[in-house]
């Protein structure tokens, strides 16, 4: 079948159902977290008790996972409504108001993706869209990841059409003038990783896209190929044309599986179409692609390191040069990239180098893509052109910080990022002003922190993450991590010195040359950059063994009120799972602090009405009518 | 815990679908794992047989990714996110509420092989956070509170159905 021909036919199946209505259903993994399946299920109940036949589609993430589970009711020439958490008690009025009658249940609804010019929420116009670019979003959500007509129709593969129809170095040369940077996190030129394969004499070639996404707080990666994997396959098949290879892996964490099973759905259905296997669309191009799921261990995003894993070796990297341009898997040219990389490459290709680079800033060009997590109101996705302010992303985009908190930071980067600042949130984010800011792209992971979050416990977590994740090769990163974290430990728990300061800082540059791979050179950066922009905190706890946020449990108790305290209430008596409250009936409740577990259950269940108990530090803060109680029962 | 028979016939089923190619070693592991729970010492010497490779390689992979367990599970395998989001809306206090709740510390599986415990990096969940997932659901939102009250239906159903297995560690 020509391509034409399979444009055609996917075209008149997306016809057909725009003609009906229909249901899209978020069941990405984040969908499914909050109840989307049921969801799914009560749709198809209610559909079946009222006889009617309206097709269901389940389809990936639309980016404002907040508001999940999201569902989508699209009727022919009527507005597509999208609702918001929906559960399955409100579905049966959702099919008897919008799919039976004509009562779109506006009240229900997130808003609509049609403007009708009324007071409804238009989409598209929510502030956080006059920022947003969406490149490899855009079809996230819309379409059945499940169905590979539904990117075809889309514009998908016509950018590997294309592509078979130009020559190798054309190609590269597109991807050189598109001014690519790889979205792996450390920015390299794709072109000249690509150069560099074409060039290799040895055969055969291979490529593999790294989807090992395992920045604790980033699922960007997992969104993209759980929502339209068919781009990122699309990529790695320009890909090995351009180099000349006829094999690929993917390495996707073992932790994806519901990114695995889509994958493999259209690895399918890409082999069914003809853009997989030999003589793709009729060329004398051969190409295959193989998943090769990863086991836990987040040394493998280290390329040589993937290559090893993918090898079934222990995951460990090795010294470059030789790169895995000329030595890769198997000692053979290797062309590694990200899965957002090999996504911009059919629209690169498609679209021209000239249109890229006309999208981001001098140095970074296109979009970037941000998880938004933490103690933002709006979390989810978000692809911005690149130069976007921290401050747009998070307030405009997402809405600012969650119940009207102060800003702390913002932690970018994963482990080896850093946390920046109020005063640096109108840094631009690209490449280079990221890393000037003692911080970097990364894989694109955004931890927003709140008065509520102690910097040297955020420090302390992140060390510990990647002493855990050291893969034990370099001594300085295996050992040297394990000091800072034990001095960490200290001050967290008010057995600091002042001079541990010092020392911290000294083993941080010890540890960055000490060790061979990324992992270990930038796991000093969260120790870093807290120490650079948040050194009264860590003086706090040191000098006055106060935690300012009252996180570290060794130097905060919780107190109740006395004329706060209800009496009559006992919540916090009956909850408290070590039986450390005591007070009779109508009495003032009272914490023995000796038996405290510092679970914080007290702090949830007294009543709002009441809100008395509080968390005090330093320790000294306590009043001594506790203490005088608790050494009285002594 | 998984007889030695079962053992045996799983793993010359699975040995039998796969080439003997040291590319398989990872992939050989984690269907041993999926179809038993966990990798028993028998399995990883039948793989590094078959494989035509040393024990110990075999046994250094396996202990290198997170991914692969020497015990078996328990019947409701509890995990409790640490990703940095969950970390910070008090992952901690989440996984003391289970150690105390389940009385087992993290990486144990309780004596009568009801529940296990594991600490997870993270699982993508970011925006739910802090969450925890008890036999594959995921319970987002989690306090030390609600802890409690997500285990009673399991720990109930396992009071009213089932005889605890003769699991011993």
């Amino acid at each position: 079948m020509t391509f034409e021909e399979i444009n055609n036919r996917a075209k008149s199946e997306w016809e057909t159902l725009q003609k009906g209505s229909y249901i899209l259903i978020g069941t990405a993994t984040c969908g499914r977290a909050a109840g989307a399946l049921d969801v799914v299920d009560a749709f198809n109940k209610e559909l079946t008790r009222q006889g009617l036949e309206v097709p269901i589609i389940q389809v990936g993430c639309i980016e404002l996972c907040y508001a999940d589970p999201l569902v989508t009711i699209s009727k022919p020439d009527s507005l597509r409504v999208v609702y918001h958490n929906v559960s399955p008690e409100i579905v049966p009025r959702l099919v008897e108001g919008y799919i039976a009658g004509d009562d779109p249940c506006l009240e229900l609804a997130l808003g609509t993706l049609e403007g009708d010019g009324g007071e409804t929420v238009y989409i598209p116009e929510l502030p956080r869209f006059e920022h947003e670019c969406r490149l490899i979003l855009g079809r996230c959500g819309y379409i059945d990841p499940e169905n590979i007509n539904h990117y075809i129709v889309n514009g998908g593969y016509s950018g590997l059409e294309k592509a078979l129809k130009m020559s190798p170095e054309n190609i590269i040369r597109e991807l050189k003038k598109a001014r690519m940077r790889g979205r792996g996190g450390a920015g390299f030129p794709t072109h000249r990783k690509w150069e560099l394969c074409r060039k290799a004499k040895s055969i055969p070639k291979y490529v593999i896209c790294n989807a090992d996404e395992g920045d604790p707080g980033a699922f960007m990666d997992r969104v993209v190929l759980e929502s339209d994997p068919h781009q990122v396959i699309e990529g790695m098949i320009i890909a090995g044309y351009a180099i000349g290879a006829e094999q690929g892996y993917i390495y996707v964490r073992a932790e994806y599986p519901l990114a695995i099973e889509r994958i493999q759905i259209a690895l399918k259905q890409a082999n069914e179409f003809g853009f997989l296997g030999d003589n793709i669309l009729d060329s004398e191009f051969t190409f295959n692609i193989e998943i090769a799921a990863g086991a836990g261990a987040f040394i493998s995003g280290e390329e040589t390191a993937l290559i090893a894993a993918v090898e079934g070796k222990m995951s460990t990297p090795r010294p470059r040069p030789p790169y895995p341009a000329e030595l890769g898997l198997w000692n053979k040219p290797t062309l590694l990239n990200n899965v957002k990389t090999f996504a911009y490459v059919p629209l690169i290709i498609e679209r021209g180098g000239d249109w890229f680079t006309s999208i981001g800033t001098e140095g970074s060009k296109g979009t970037a893509v941000f998880t938004l997590a933490g103690k933002v109101a709006n979390s989810g996705l978000a692809e911005v052109p690149m130069g976007t302010t921290l401050r747009e992303l998070i307030y405009d985009i997402g809405g600012g910080i969650a119940k009207d908190k102060q800003f702390k930071a913002v932690q970018i980067g994963g482990p080896s990022g850093g946390c920046l600042p109020e005063i640096l949130l109108d840094t631009p984010i690209d490449y280079d002003s990221l890393r000037e800011a003692g911080s970097m792209m990364g894989s694109g992971g955004m931890i927003v922190m709140d008065e509520d979050n102690c910097m040297v416990d955020a420090a302390r977590f992140f060390l510990d993450f990647s002493t855990k994740e050291s893969c034990g090769k370099c001594t300085m990163c295996r050992l040297g991590t394990l000091q800072m974290l034990h001095i960490l430990e200290d001050i967290t728990a008010g057995r600091g010195k002042i001079r541990d300061i010092d020392l911290l800082l000294a083993l941080a540059e010890d540890v960055k040359i000490g060790s061979l791979c990324g992992l270990g050179k930038t796991a000093p950066n969260p120790v870093l950059t807290t120490l650079r922009y948040f050194r009264d905190e860590y003086e706090a706890h040191v000098l006055e063994k106060r935690c300012p946020a009252r996180v570290c449990p060794e130097l905060t108790v919780y107190y109740i009120l006395p004329d706060k305290c209800d009496r009559a209430c006992e919540h916090c008596i009956l909850t408290c799972p070590t039986e450390a409250i005591k007070g009779d009936k109508g009495e003032v409740k009272i914490i023995d602090q000796e038996k405290c577990s510092k679970c914080g259950t007290c702090l949830e269940v007294c009543p709002p009405e009441y809100n008395a108990v509080v968390k005090l530090s330093p320790v000294s803060l306590l009043p001594s009518s506790n203490s005088s109680v608790k050494r009285a029962r002594k | 815990m998984v007889t030695e028979e079962q053992v045996d016939q799983a793993i010359a089923e699975i040995l039998d679908s796969y080439k003997k190619d040291r590319k398989n070693l990872v992939p050989l592991l984690q269907k041993v794992q999926t179809r038993l729970g966990y990798l028993p010492k028998e399995a990883m010497q039948k793989i590094a047989d078959f494989l035509e490779m040393p024990e110990v390689d075999v046994w250094g992979v396996a202990t290198f990714y997170n991914q692969f367990r020497f015990v078996p599970l328990g019947k409701y395998h509890t995990m409790v996110c640490m990703g940095t989001a969950c970390h910070l809306a008090g992952g901690r206090l989440i996984q003391e509420a289970l150690e105390r709740e389940l009385d087992i510390k993290v990486g144990e599986t309780a004596e009568d092989g009801i529940f296990s415990l594991e600490r997870v990096a993270c699982i993508g969940c970011c925006m739910l956070a802090p969450v925890i997932v008890i036999k594959d659901k995921i319970h987002p939102k989690m306090t030390p509170f609600k802890v409690e009250e997500a285990l009673i239906p399991y720990k109930q159903s396992n009071e009213e159905k089932c005889q605890p297995p003769n699991t011993k560690h």
